[in-house]
């Protein structure tokens, strides 16, 4: 029977009344007394030298209160890096300055050089028409083969190269990677490209900034996925303004898939405004300003090679990538391709050697960084296609192969020849699940009815594995990181007996509201409906570095069940006192403090009211109240792994692909609540079947978006996805953190793309169109159609 | 968008006076066009007239001939429901867009705007309708002229489109991935004096008839009678979507279909 309540229940979401129902409160809806608008002057071009800015026609417009330009932010820091990279040959990566507000050069359409604060946002806008800037335009880098050529344009003069960092994963390997594939009996070698995406969050980027200059107190409500980072980035680097006196919000977020955990100039730009002028700055994105500078995802131009034995065993797989990096390093954007990347190239399988080269490339589009999945994407549709391709060479089966490659269940922890410990897992199971959810053993008949309706019919298979739950700060220290990646929750018991978590994880669509009650309210043996979850506002929350990297129940909330504990030890010392008996004797279960081997009990709720009406309180051994804070590091990454398969028609005529199964068989160890984790995987999959079939962002050669509305970038409908079979009953639970669990947010949009494309290439060639090997992403119906006739 | 006055006409007289006022001011259907284009401030007309409350611009009916109908400003959803003696007019107005787009859209708008992957091009050029505006009537064959560009001069509005009901036809459309717009739809109408063929979303003309085909299927309504025919990709429009072969390639394919589902 399922559970009705408590850890491992599906009770619905509870926010999901407020969001349905209109009554979500978005940074765009909280309207300051007096607040003023602004609006950004931005490049059309993608490459320039900025000759002058004319601001004074706009400063003499109706409503206008202030003009900005980079010039007023020369003094202040730029936005950074969170990580910092070393080149193979040990040199630091190049990290040129990027600025609230382009200063002498513009690097990108859309680089916003001004911005003009007004009454109105009409006013606002009509004012930045008015800003004449002579803007001298280069020519532009968009190839990212072509910026690192001799005599490229260059996105940063300073530097001198287009070169980010030559990253070697893991160097000491390389010699011996090399000896593997010179010598082994088959080699396989795929040019892939992993496909640019705009990440596209429902809810544009938004910003509203209140200065009080009675106490010189900030406010800052933003679209953020982690309010604490955010605050950190301006405090320590941006505006110097210090944490205590900037409060930064971030309300209800409709969707970030990543590109809400960053920084943006914006933010810093109506900070400083509203100091300037003494009242509320808003800034509120359109949806052609997401388009353009909300950071991008993916962007990799890969080659990989499998050496394995005749017999299908690997020997080594070693990759070299380009990784568009865009006009200006975002703030995870050298940590993905790198760390979040390399580290993955083992795959699920005990192959010996492993080297990867990452070259991250500035060019002159939109900065490109971490977006759902992050890296582990790029990594397993890599491996994913090139396992693939040699299986079809070798004859062998698809699934076999990988089958004879996996690490055993008897070899963890096991430590991947990527330089990862994984803790544990139990990849047959899942393929031997996934086999049974897509009937497999029906594939062949399925096929043959398609043929007869002049169809194609292809089934593809994948597996992945993926780490989470970001990150052992020791670790990530010693590989670049310049913050630490822990988190943090405070459980508060008010005197009637109901809580207050305040967690330091941001939920902008992942559940967090529904599924931490459920692990507290299971530990303390107490109705979930009495456990309220605070998030994103910094006045109101210890600390906390927000939600990505699916890290929030496996970091944050392990901080939560170890805040939680101490609530229970706290109690334990008050029942003692209560029941007059000594603290040891105490145990706690169900909701009920009793004395060991007696029938003498009190309640929970008796224990929260005695905590905060403490007459006859032993105050030297306890104090009042019960409120209790954990910090939690995690000792490890956590590895959810899955096996995905889909399968697909193509219509030989039009080229176009139909999706009609797709099955997920996710092990993302113990789970909190099976309906938001089926719910988080949906939402994966169709982020990652648009991927490969829809999500098409193009550059032309002078930089210009070409793909910079819904008119020509397909977002996935419902339409274009089937229903899918999700799976999470193979469970091996994370061996290293306390509910044993490892994040479920990312899986499907890691998992899917390799399938859909596998699938697609396993109908081709059923169609007797042997010469098609691969495809890039996405798969529209025109380049499969060119693929079949070319 | 920029600042501008909104009127609400009944009367066709009073709409066509409206537009003949000013040369700033633009005639308004169901916004879907406009009012996007407005947003992204690509235009600043001063004066926006709306036709969506002249009672004579609604609806569909039959005329005497026994041609349908439709007024000027008849939404995209009203044909879908209303159209019935048209199987395949209504089945192209269904598929236009999103339920918002229809309950908005309006046939005039579409024939006005004339969108090079738009729908309703290819049903009025492919039934051989009459375009009746406030000052004349033209023939379809007359009033496309390429890529948004029509017969219309300004200030003049359509105001009824008349469609002769074919024996049979059938629309095809092939969606655009993200506009699902056509990125190539074929509408075949076969008459008792001939067939028709009108293609959009593939030529950098807009939409125009095959009149190989056309020929072709006269003697013979089957897909076999165009297996041997080919347009060219030349001239064809080429983007991310779609190389102008590619469209030429899907002009042919959906023929056929069109033809076999018209039957
Ligand atoms: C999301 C979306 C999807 C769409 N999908 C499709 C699709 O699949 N297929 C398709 O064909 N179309 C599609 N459209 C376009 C839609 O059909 C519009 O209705 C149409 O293009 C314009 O009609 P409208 O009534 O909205 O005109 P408006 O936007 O009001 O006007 C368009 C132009 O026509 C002029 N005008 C309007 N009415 C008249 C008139 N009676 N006489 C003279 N001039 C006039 C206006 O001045 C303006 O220049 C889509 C639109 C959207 C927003």
């Amino acid at each position: 029977m399922p559970k009705d309540h408590g850890i491992g229940a599906s009770p619905t979401r509870r926010e999901d009344v407020r969001f349905l129902t209109g009554r979500g409160k978005y940074t765009d809806d909280i309207a300051l007394q007096g607040q003023t608008y602004a609006v950004f002057a931005r490049s059309q071009v993608a490459n320039g030298v900025i000759k002058s800015i004319d601001t004074s026609e706009a400063e003499k417009m109706p409503g206008v209160l202030a003009v900005f330009t980079g010039e007023d932010f020369v003094d202040v820091g730029g936005n950074p890096a969170g990580w910092q990279i070393n080149s193979r040959d040990g040199e630091p990566m190049k990290e040129p300055k990027r600025p609230v507000l382009a200063h002498g050069k513009v690097r990108h359409v859309g680089d916003a050089y001004a911005a003009v604060i007004a009454e109105t946002e009409e006013q606002a806008r009509d004012a930045a028409e008015a800003i004449v800037a002579e803007i001298d335009e280069q020519p532009a880098v968009v190839d990212m083969a072509a910026a690192l050529k001799d005599g490229a344009p260059l996105v940063h003069d300073e530097i001198e190269t287009n070169q980010c960092f030559d990253w070697g994963w893991i160097e000491d390997n390389r010699a011996a990677t090399d000896e593997a594939i010179k010598n082994a009996p088959h080699v396989t070698t795929l040019e892939l490209v992993n496909n640019r995406l705009v990440p596209n969050a429902m809810e544009p980027r938004a910003s509203t900034a209140d200065y009080d200059p009675g106490t010189g107190d900030y406010t800052l409500y933003t679209t953020s996925q982690n309010p604490h980072l955010t605050r950190l980035l301006i405090s320590a680097f941006v505006l110097g303004i210090p944490e205590n006196k900037l409060k930064v919000v971030a309300p209800d977020v409709g969707g970030g898939f990543g590109s809400k955990i960053y920084h943006y100039g914006e933010e810093a730009l109506v900070l400083a405004a509203a100091k300037k002028i003494g009242r509320p700055v808003r800034w509120t994105a359109s949806r052609s300003e997401s388009f353009l500078t909300d950071a991008h995802g993916r962007d990799h131009v890969t080659k990989i090679e499998l050496a394995c034995e005749k017999d299908g065993t690997f020997i080594a797989f070693r990759t070299e990538t380009m990784a568009n990096v865009g006009a200006y390093l975002s703030n995870f954007s050298t940590a993905t391709p790198t760390f979040l990347h390399g580290t993955l190239m083992a795959g699920n399988y005990a192959v010996p050697n492993v080297y990867v080269n990452v070259k991250a490339v500035f060019t002159n589009t939109a900065p490109v960084d971490a977006y759902r999945g992050a890296g582990r994407p790029e990594a397993t549709y890599s491996l994913e296609r090139v396992i693939d391709m040699a299986a079809r060479e070798l004859g062998i089966d698809p699934l076999e192969i990988r089958r004879k490659n996996f690490v055993q269940p008897d070899q963890f922890p096991f430590t991947s020849a990527a330089g990862l410990e994984y803790d544990t897992g139990d990849y047959g199971a899942l393929v031997d699940k996934l086999e049974e959810m897509i009937d497999r053993k029906g594939f062949e008949a399925r096929r043959k009815e398609s043929e007869k309706n002049g169809k194609l019919r292809g089934l593809g298979v994948n597996t992945y594995i993926e780490a989470c739950g970001i990150a052992p700060s020791n670790l990530v220290g010693v590989l670049g990181s310049r913050v630490g990646l822990y988190d943090a929750a405070t459980v508060r018991v008010n005197a009637t007996g109901n809580i207050a978590v305040m967690v330091g994880a941001h939920s902008h669509g992942q559940g967090h509201e529904t599924a931490f009650p459920q692990v507290v309210a299971d530990m303390l043996g107490i109705d979930e409906n009495s456990v309220e979850i605070v998030h994103g506002d910094t006045s109101k929350i210890p600390f906390g570095m927000g939600t990505y990297g699916s890290r929030s129940l496996a970091v944050c909330g392990s901080a939560v069940v170890r805040a939680t504990e101490k609530v229970i030890n706290k109690g334990k010392k008050i029942a003692a006192h209560m029941l007059e008996a000594s603290e040891a004797d105490i145990e706690f279960t169900d909701g009920q403090f009793s004395v060991a081997g007696t029938d003498k009990s009190v309640g929970f709720g008796d224990v929260a009211l005695k905590a905060y009406i403490p007459h006859d309180f032993p105050l030297e051994e306890v104090e009042p109240g019960l409120e209790e804070t954990a910090f939690y590091d995690p000792a490890n990454f956590t590895y959810p792994a899955g096996a995905y398969a889909c399968e697909v028609e193509v219509d030989p005529e039009t080229g176009k692909v139909t999706i009609e199964r797709f099955a997920a068989a996710d092990d993302f160890g113990n789970v909190i609540n099976p309906m938001i984790v089926s719910g988080q995987v949906h939402g994966g999959l169709a982020q990652g079947i648009g991927q490969a079939l829809l999500e098409n962002t193009t550059y032309d050669a002078d930089g210009q978006l070409i793909s910079a509305s819904y008119m020509d970038y397909a977002m996935p409908r419902a339409d274009d996805v089937p229903f899918y079979s999700v799976d999470h009953s193979c469970q091996t639970p994370c061996t290293h953190n306390p509910l044993g669990v490892k994040g479920c947010g990312e899986a499907g949009a890691i998992g899917s793309p390799p399938s859909v494309v596998n699938a697609v290439i396993d109908a081709l060639q059923s169609g007797g169109h042997t010469n098609v090997t691969h495809i890039d992403m996405p798969l529209t119906p025109s380049r499969v159609w060119s693929a079949m006739n070319s | 968008m920029y600042a501008f006055d909104i009127e609400r006409p009944t009367r066709i007289a009073d709409a066509v006076k409206l537009l003949s006022d000013s040369s700033e001011s633009q005639p308004l259907g169901g916004g879907q066009t406009l009012i996007p284009t407005l947003k992204q401030r690509l235009a600043m007309p001063e004066r926006l007239v709306s036709l969506t409350a002249i009672p004579e611009m609604q609806g569909v009916c039959k005329s005497d001939a026994g041609e349908l109908c439709i007024g000027g400003a008849t939404t995209h959803a009203t044909v879908a429901a209303e159209a019935g003696d048209y199987p395949a007019l209504a089945a192209l107005a269904a598929n236009i867009g999103d339920p918002a787009v229809r309950n908005r859209g309006t046939i005039g708008g579409s024939l006005a705007n004339n969108d090079p992957s738009a729908c309703y091009p290819a049903a009025a050029l492919g039934s051989g309708a009459t375009i009746i505006t406030n000052a004349r009537e033209i023939a379809a064959d007359d009033y496309f002229q390429g890529m948004f560009t029509t017969a219309l001069d300004e200030g003049e509005i359509i105001t009824e489109v008349r469609f002769p009901v074919p024996e049979a036809a059938n629309y095809q459309k092939f969606d655009q991935p993200a506009s699902r717009f056509a990125l190539t739809g074929v509408f075949v109408a076969r008459f008792a004096d001939g067939v028709r063929v009108a293609i959009t979303g593939a030529s950098e003309e807009g939409v125009f008839r095959w009149s190989e085909a056309e020929e072709a299927l006269s003697k013979d309504f089957s897909a076999d009678a165009i297996a041997g025919l080919s347009l060219s990709g030349d001239g064809m429009i080429s983007d991310l979507h779609g190389s102008g072969d590619y469209r030429a390639h899907l002009a042919k394919v959906l023929t056929g279909r069109a033809v076999s589902a018209a039957g």
